[in-house]
This record gives structure tokens, C-alpha cells and sequence, in this order.
């Protein structure tokens, strides 16, 4: 199935990178190829979260969204968040909260609440609630969750290690 | 730090999760992540028919379609395995279907192929034909229906209770547990009220993230199994009975697991795994989708019928409860859940005439197991529900009627077995405290009404089980664990090396955790039943007590001063150089004695008991049926808490994840077809679902026999959260629901029954 694929090059976590993807390949497929494992596959609907990717600084479902389409575009995975050893604010909160036991959700989850804290610094409980509504967590560690954004917020999760960068149609988008 | 300095104590700290930076980067060591050179790709063709002979596979198809390897069957293997037949309970559940299928879903043929893609199409053109036999679906039918799932029983020789089942025909009874104290027929005589009612709860799915997984791998004449499992040791022994082999042949390796509930204990995909590559002589991946685990394990879908003897005075005089467990087509380990979740079916009550009868049955759906609380949610549903249908007949107060009747410190279960650290009392008190249960509620008005609820369930801990465990202590002084509790979400590896760094004397950062790897970590009856904490707590402490005594020897060999000089400067005065080890073993097997079959009477049935409560305040909306929990209270005896952080997420965890069977999770079947195996529609809770206030709280306890006073704590708050609802909603509105899951459906159904105006069926 591999004879009709591409090349395609894109940024992953800053790093050029060229790799051959099949047409039917997912994104997630692609990342596993290049050894990430953050994103990942569970329900395979798109409703869980555990795939969760950032192209061109938009979250995706990466088991959905086929990986040939990241040709020429920036991809974010949660390995991207940590920087020469030292994890991010959201990273540090989710540690310091206990904001995850089986962890398979976590880097959806991570990936989203840094999200959120580029878009609104400042969230409510019900803006965090809204913004992670797609994003399952079977352990159910969701009050904990909801607790480490909100310290991460305190910090100033949304800034400081996410760099936040601004395309031609300004929306404000950002590269970890 | 030196060992000569002070090591703050460990135990009883909430100290971060030892693998917290692997969970946060993506790094998580998972064996879904696991890619072996030259692997092939599974992918599973299953049965369309719940119950029939398999008249002709034809797989020529997909055997010809390029780039498969190849396509396995039952046939297939049979070569490999004469009794390719696998269970805890019985040997029931052929690796793939042999000459009957008995569900809809059943794995019936593989494909493999080295591209996954590939052997998903290829699967798809498999073709089965089957002679239709008479299938049964609902377990009060299976007791008297015509359809047989099971020519003959076939108990696994690991339970010697079980024998005398050996080749039983013509039923669907898997296994009938009875007890039976006093006399309940003199009871009810005796007693002035007689209350009776039956409920039902719906089957649902342990829905881990990480989907079920193993890999099988040859190597040399042995093999490899790499699974996503709570059960390495099990999984083991089972899978070299099946090959005929000594156990050192089998090597299982497990790893952190993305969630397990239950779904992954004792042997599940490992067999056909194992089969497939010793087929194909290379290494084969299983790895299932979420829509095949709703085919692959369940939880029990029961019925329960209870009746009550109650005096004038408040008190439960006599009770009696029947249990029907729908073990859908395969035991797994059903007849377990039967008989020792079954025991506890009468309740948290000193009752003096108990009766007691649970029937793991046989039916046409897929096979149920074991999910966090082993059957007590199931019986905590039908009792609590029960209990505060009495009180309201009554018109007493449910916390006061409860308290009445709860068993105290050192009187009789009705298994016989005296209660011991079980702090009923304590978690009743603090349960009603923290609902501020004596002062008025506000029941709202009008369109949206509002009621509080309450429940209490006991659990007794797995017995008897035996834990392993070894501490291997380096020259510079840090430790390697080695054991095979599997670490899935509930802190194991962190509570462990809590454990064993108080006990060494040194600090956690010197202590890391080898995963189950049964080439190098020694048994351990399984990750389950929150057994760990206390079972493998104890080898752990024994383990890390005998490195230390053997430390401390050391220093008075070389007339060091013991304790007081750093480990690695006794191991340089030994051997020369930093050299050499120190291992330390530790192994725990609770008391137990064995019921008596006729009375299911036992005065030793458990090492610990465990305790929780649920309170709740809702909302529900009447012209919608709409109900909302507004307020979710988890109260649990936790023993003293080894990590007091982990165990305020485990119970609130647990309280959610049982919002989700109250709730929303119902898996529907139409005549043995589920119609909802997708997370599309079956919703599990997610932020929205989750009650605007929650807290957890544990009392102030000690289990006496455990380490360090600790006991198992994840599944405490899962017992009562559905009854509580319950229960809150009659409050509210006044009426009574005995199934679930509690959806605006239903109550907006009951609620227009109540008023005389029923709404048609659908």
C-alpha cells in the first residue's frame, strides 16, 4: 500500500523533518514513524482527545487528520513542550496537581490547557470546563485537571515557554 | 543525604508520582507503544451471530489478497494446542472460535500481515457460515431457557471448590454460591415489616484509553509476551499450561497500562497472541480498537432480589437476596465475582437470619469479568437501594436507620467472619457531617426539584493471595524494586518506593522500580480488588526489612557502627571498591479460611475490609427528566494513607467513573447485536459530567494487619454513588427507580407514570 505514498516535509517541535507517508497514513501514524508516542490513538473517532496535535498551532485529532496534509507545516506534539530539560508551566502544574493517574489522556489534555492559556490567560472554571470538554479521562482526574490549568494560569502557563506567534490571518496562533 | 542523617518519613506523605515527568512529556513507557523488529499486525474477523455451528470458514480471499501472510483459525490452532481452551474459572474460551461460535463479536479468524492496513481489509473479506442455534441474552431467562451456551461446564483446576462442576450439562449455572445463617424463614416470622424488591443494572465497559494489547514474540525455544495486563504472573502460568510447558518458557512483560479497571486481569488477549506466534514463528502484534474491547470484556449486568424482616424498632432482622450475574459467554472470573462479592450481599448490617443465593449464568453476549468493585457496585445498587426504601416505608431517617443497623468492631459478618478494622461507624459520621445531613434541605420547587442521597457498600479484600516482592540494594546505595504489581494510574510504583525508601532509609530519589517482567520479577497474584497497597505493602516492607537487616549485619561484620554509616561506604570496606549487592525478599499470604460449601460460612474470610459511603444533592429538572448532581460526597476508610494525595484522586476518580454507569453508560444490545460499541454512542463522563462540588474524605483509621496501617482504597467510592442517586431522586420527586443508568429518559418516564400519563414504548 506503501507504492502510491510522498515525501512531505514539515516543522516537528522546530525540527525540519522529511519522512514518506502513504495517502491513508494518519498523523498519528506519521509521528510513531518518527518515534513520538505522545499522540495516540484511542477511540479512533476523534472523541477522546489522546491524539491531540498542534498543525500550524491548532489542535487536531491526529488519528483523523491525514498525515500527507502536514506537508509544508508546522506540527506540535507534547514532546515539543519541554526545553532543554525543563518541562513547561502546564507541564509543571499537571506534576505538581497530580493532574493525571494512568496518563495515556495527559498529553491531550496538556496540549489543550496550553492552548487555552495562549488564547485566555486568565480562565474561569467554566472556560477550562468548555475548552477540555473533548478531552476524555477514563481515571476521571478531572477536578485535578481543572486545578493545574488554573495554577499554570497563576504562572503564566500561557506564555513564557509558548511562544506565541501570529499568522497572516491573526488568529493568534502559537509554536511551544 | 548520607544514611547516617535523619530520612523524613515517607509513608504518609502525598509525594509526586515517581513516573509524573514521563506522563507530562509523552514519554510513558506503554506497551501500546511497541513495535518489534519483523512484527506482523493481527486483525481479528468475528462472529455475526450469537450462537451457531461453524458450518465453513472461507478465507481464500483475504488469503490471497497481497501482502497478507497469512489467515489463522481455530483449526490452525488445534495443531499448536490440543485444548486451546483458557479461563481463571473455567477453560471455557477457545483462542479462536472451534466448531461453535457463542457471541456476537467472538474472535472466529486472523489475519496477519505486516502492514496493519492490510490485514484490516483482508479481514473484511473472510466469509463464516453458521447453522443458527437458540441464544439467551438475559440472565433470569438463561436459568430455565432451552438455549445452552456451554455443552458441558469446564472448571479450571486451579480452584479445587469448583470440581465438582466438572461436566455438568444442560445449564446455564456456572456456579450457584449460597450462605446461609440462622433461619430467614423464622426471621421474616419473627419480624413485624417484610419489604421486597428487585432491581437491575445495566451491562458496561471498562472503556481503558489504551486500548487491550499484547504482542507475542518467539524466542528461542520460548517465548515472549508483551501485554498490557494487571496479571503477569497469571498470565504465565496460564499460557504454559496451554503450551505444555515449564513456566520459565514464558516470559511476560508488562508495562505502565493506560488505564486497566478490571479489563485487563487474568488472561485476555494473551493466549492468541502467543498461539499466532508460534504460528507465524515471528512476532505478532493484538491490538485491539475501542470498539473491540465493548466485544472483548464487560461488566456483570445483574438482577437482584432482596427481601427484608424488619422490627418495630428500626432493626433488620432477616434479610434474603438472590443474585443473577449475566456472565455472557465466557466465565472469565465471574463464578469469583459470584461467590466473593456475593457473600457481602446482605450489606453492611449486623443481621441475626441471612440467606444468601448468587448464580454466575451463562448467556449469548460477551463475556463479562471483573470492573473496579468485583460486583459490589451491583450489590450495592440492589441493597442501598433497598435499605433506604425501608427507611422511607418506615419514616426514618436513612443516615440513623443505617447507623442502626451497621455492623460494629468485632461482631459477626453474616459470612461468620468478625469485623476488624472495618470503620463503618466512622465513615457513616463523617458521611453525614460533611452533608450537614441534620439541617434543612431545600427541595426546591416548582419545575426543578431537589433531594440529597446517601449509601454506604463493604468490600472484603481478595483471599488468599500471595505477593513477591525483592529490593536490590547497589553499592552507592540507591534500590531497584522488583515486583509485578502493574501500575495503572493508581500509584503503585510511587506507593512501593515509599515504602521500601521509609524501610532501607533512604531517600526516594535512590529508588527505582523494575516493571513486571516475569524473567526477573517474582509472583504476584495480580493487580486487583485493590489488593496491592495491602498485599504487595507487606512484601514490600518484608523485602526491604530483610536488604536492611542484611546491611545492618554487614556494618557489625566490619564493626562499623550500624545505621549510622552511609551504605555505600560499608559496601567500599567489604568488597575493596564499590562492589556488590544486597537483595532482599519478602512474600505475604493473607490468613484465610475456606467457606464451608453448604453454609458459605467462614470465621476468616478476609484480611481487610473496605469502607465507602456516598452522598449526594441533585437537581432535577421535571419537564425534562434532566438530572444534575450538584453535589458528590465520597467518604472511604482507607486504613492510615500511604500517599494521602493519591488517595483523595483515587476516590474521586472512582466516584466519577461510577457517575458514568449511574448516569450515562448502558451497553445496548438488540438480540445479543450491541448497537453502541463506539465512544460516539456510549458517553462516558467527561468535564461537563463531573458535579460542581465533589470532596473526598478519609477517617481517621488504621488497619492493624496492614503495612503500616494502610489498605486498598480504588474502588472504595464507586460502591454507592449509583444508589445515592437513587435515592436523592425519590427525595426530589418521589418516585423510585430500580434500573439503570438513571437517564432524562427514563426519569422523565417514571415521573409521567407517577402522574398516571405513561408515555408509549417506543
Amino acid at each position: 500500500m506503501d507504492a502510491t505514498g510522498s515525501l512531505i516535509s514539515f516543522k516537528l517541535n522546530g525540527e525540519s523533518v522529511t519522512t514518506h507517508v502513504a495517502p491513508h497514513h494518519s498523523l498519528v501514524e506519521v509521528l510513531r514513524g518518527l518515534g513520538l508516542h505522545g499522540a495516540r490513538e484511542s477511540c479512533g473517532q476523534g472523541l477522546c482527545g489522546c491524539c491531540t496535535v498542534l498543525v500550524d498551532g491548532l489542535a487536531v485529532s491526529g488519528c483523523l487528520y491525514l498525515g500527507a496534509l502536514v506537508d509544508g507545516k508546522t506540527v506540535s506534539t507534547v514532546e515539543g513542550l519541554e526545553h532543554e530539560g525543563n518541562l513547561s508551566t502546564v507541564q509543571e502544574a499537571f506534576v505538581e496537581c497530580g493532574a493525571f493517574q494512568c496518563g495515556f489522556c495527559t498529553p491531550g489534555f496538556v496540549l489543550m490547557a496550553t492552548q487555552l492559556l495562549h488564547h485566555n490567560p486568565d480562565p474561569q472554571d467554566g472556560e477550562i470546563r468548555d475548552y477540555l470538554a473533548g478531552n476524555l479521562c477514563r481515571c476521571a482526574t478531572y477536578p485535578e485537571i481543572v486545578q493545574a490549568v488554573k495554577v499554570a494560569a497563576l504562572k503564566g502557563g500561557g506564555v513564557g515557554l509558548c511562544k506565541p506567534v501570529t499568522d497572516q490571518r491573526g488568529t493568534g496562533q502559537f509554536t511551544p | 543525604m548520607s544514611d547516617g542523617q535523619l530520612t523524613p518519613d515517607q509513608v504518609g506523605q502525598s509525594v509526586r508520582r515517581v513516573e509524573s515527568r514521563d506522563k507530562v512529556t509523552g514519554r510513558a513507557d506503554y506497551i501500546h507503544n511497541l513495535r518489534l523488529p519483523g512484527m506482523l499486525h493481527a486483525k481479528i474477523f468475528r462472529s455475526r451471530v450469537a450462537h451457531g455451528k461453524i458450518v465453513r470458514i472461507d478465507t481464500s480471499m483475504a488469503r490471497d489478497f497481497p501482502g497478507v501472510h497469512s489467515v489463522i483459525t481455530g483449526e490452525d490452532v488445534l495443531r499448536l494446542i490440543p485444548s486451546p481452551y483458557f479461563g481463571p474459572a473455567f477453560h471455557d474460551q477457545p483462542v479462536l472460535a472451534i466448531g461453535k461460535v457463542h457471541f456476537i463479536g467472538e474472535p472466529v479468524a486472523v489475519v496477519l500481515a505486516t502492514d496493519p492496513h492490510v490485514a484490516e481489509e483482508a479481514a473484511g473479506m473472510i466469509d463464516a457460515e453458521y447453522e443458527e442455534l437458540p441464544a439467551v441474552f438475559d440472565e433470569i431467562e438463561a436459568m430455565t431457557s432451552r438455549a445452552i451456551v456451554h455443552d458441558e461446564l469446564r472448571p479450571a483446576g486451579t480452584f479445587p471448590d469448583l470440581k465438582h462442576l466438572k461436566g455438568r450439562k444442560n445449564t446455564n449455572v456456572a456456579l450457584d454460591f449460597k450462605l446461609r445463617r440462622g433461619d430467614v424463614v423464622k426471621g421474616f416470622a419473627e419480624a413485624d415489616h417484610v419489604f421486597e424488591h428487585r432491581f437491575t443494572i445495566q451491562p458496561v465497559m471498562h472503556t481503558p484509553l489504551e486500548p487491550m494489547i499484547s504482542l507475542g514474540e518467539p524466542d528461542g525455544d520460548g517465548l515472549i509476551i508483551h501485554s498490557a495486563t494487571q496479571m503477569p504472573s497469571f498470565v504465565r502460568i496460564e499460557i504454559a499450561r496451554l503450551l505444555g510447558w515449564n513456566e520459565g518458557r514464558v516470559r511476560v512483560k508488562s508495562s505502565l497500562l493506560g488505564g486497566g479497571f478490571g479489563a485487563k486481569v487474568y488472561i485476555k488477549l494473551e493466549a492468541l497472541a502467543a498461539a499466532l506466534a508460534l504460528l507465524a514463528r515471528r512476532p505478532v502484534r493484538v491490538a485491539l480498537t475501542m470498539e473491540e474491547q465493548f466485544y472483548t470484556i464487560t461488566n456483570h449486568a445483574a438482577t437482584m432480589r432482596i427481601k427484608s424482616g424488619v422490627m418495630r424498632d428500626g432493626r433488620i432482622h432477616a434479610r434474603s437476596c438472590e443474585i443473577w450475574w449475566n456472565g455472557g459467554a465466557y466465565a472469565d472470573i465471574g463464578p469469583r465475582i459470584t461467590q466473593k462479592s456475593g457473600f457481602t450481599a446482605a450489606g453492611p448490617y449486623s443481621i441475626e437470619h441471612v440467606h444468601i443465593d448468587s448464580y454466575a449464568i451463562y448467556t449469548n453476549l460477551p463475556p463479562a469479568g471483573a470492573m473496579r468493585g468485583f460486583g459490589i457496585p451491583q450489590l450495592v445498587w440492589g441493597y442501598e437501594s433497598h435499605t433506604d426504601l425501608i427507611a422511607r416505608e418506615l419514616g426514618l431517617d436513612p443516615l440513623a436507620f443505617r447507623q442502626l443497623n451497621a455492623l460494629k468492631e468485632g461482631q459477626e459478618h453474616a459470612t461468620g467472619t468478625p469485623m476488624r478494622d472495618a470503620a463503618i461507624d466512622l465513615v457513616l459520621e463523617e458521611l453525614g457531617r460533611r452533608m450537614t445531613w441534620g439541617a434543612s434541605f431545600d427541595r426546591g420547587q416548582g419545575t426543578v426539584r431537589r433531594g440529597r442521597g446517601i449509601a454506604i457498600g463493604i468490600k472484603a479484600c481478595i483471599s488468599p493471595s500471595t505477593s513477591f516482592a525483592m529490593v536490590n540494594v547497589s553499592a552507592d546505595g540507591s534500590a531497584t524494586l522488583y515486583f509485578n504489581t502493574v501500575d495503572m494510574g493508581q500509584g503503585s510504583d510511587t506507593a512501593m518506593s515509599q515504602i521500601a525508601a521509609q524501610t532501607l532509609r533512604i531517600p526516594m530519589d535512590k529508588i527505582k522500580v523494575v516493571r513486571a517482567d516475569t524473567a526477573v520479577t517474582p509472583y504476584d497474584m495480580g493487580t486487583l480488588g485493590s489488593r496491592s497497597t495491602f498485599h504487595m505493602g507487606h512484601a514490600m516492607h518484608l523485602a526491604a526489612q530483610d536488604a536492611r537487616s542484611k546491611i545492618d549485619a554487614m556494618a557489625q561484620e566490619l564493626g562499623l557502627p550500624v545505621r549510622e554509616t552511609p551504605i555505600d561506604a560499608l559496601f567500599r570496606k567489604k568488597f575493596g571498591m564499590s562492589a556488590g549487592n544486597v537483595v532482599g525478599v519478602g512474600h505475604y499470604t493473607a490468613p484465610y479460611v475456606p467457606v464451608d460449601p453448604e453454609t458459605g460460612l467462614s470465621p476468616d474470610i478476609t484480611p481487610n475490609w473496605m469502607v465507602g459511603a456516598t452522598g449526594v444533592e441533585v437537581e432535577v429538572d421535571t419537564e425534562t427528566g434532566h438530572l444534575k448532581v450538584l453535589r458528590l460526597v465520597s467518604v472511604a476508610d482507607a486504613g492510615k494513607a500511604i500517599n494521602p494525595g493519591i488517595v483523595a484522586t483515587q476516590l474521586s476518580g472512582a466516584a466519577i467513573m461510577s457517575l458514568g454507569g449511574a448516569l450515562l453508560e448502558h451497553m445496548q444490545y438488540t438480540e445479543g447485536e450491541l448497537t453502541n460499541g463506539s465512544l460516539a454512542y456510549y458517553k462516558i463522563p467527561a468535564m461537563h459530567d463531573i458535579p460542581e462540588a465533589m470532596e473526598g474524605g478519609i477517617v481517621e483509621s488504621a488497619q492493624a494487619t496492614g503495612p503500616f496501617g494502610a489498605k486498598g482504597v480504588g474502588e472504595s467510592a464507586s460502591f454507592g454513588v449509583a444508589p445515592a442517586i437513587a435515592n436523592a431522586l425519590e427525595h426530589a420527586l418521589g418516585i423510585r427507580i430500580t434500573t439503570l443508568p438513571l437517564t432524562p429518559e427514563v426519569i422523565y418516564r417514571a415521573l409521567r407514570e407517577a402522574e398516571g400519563r405513561a408515555l408509549a414504548e417506543e
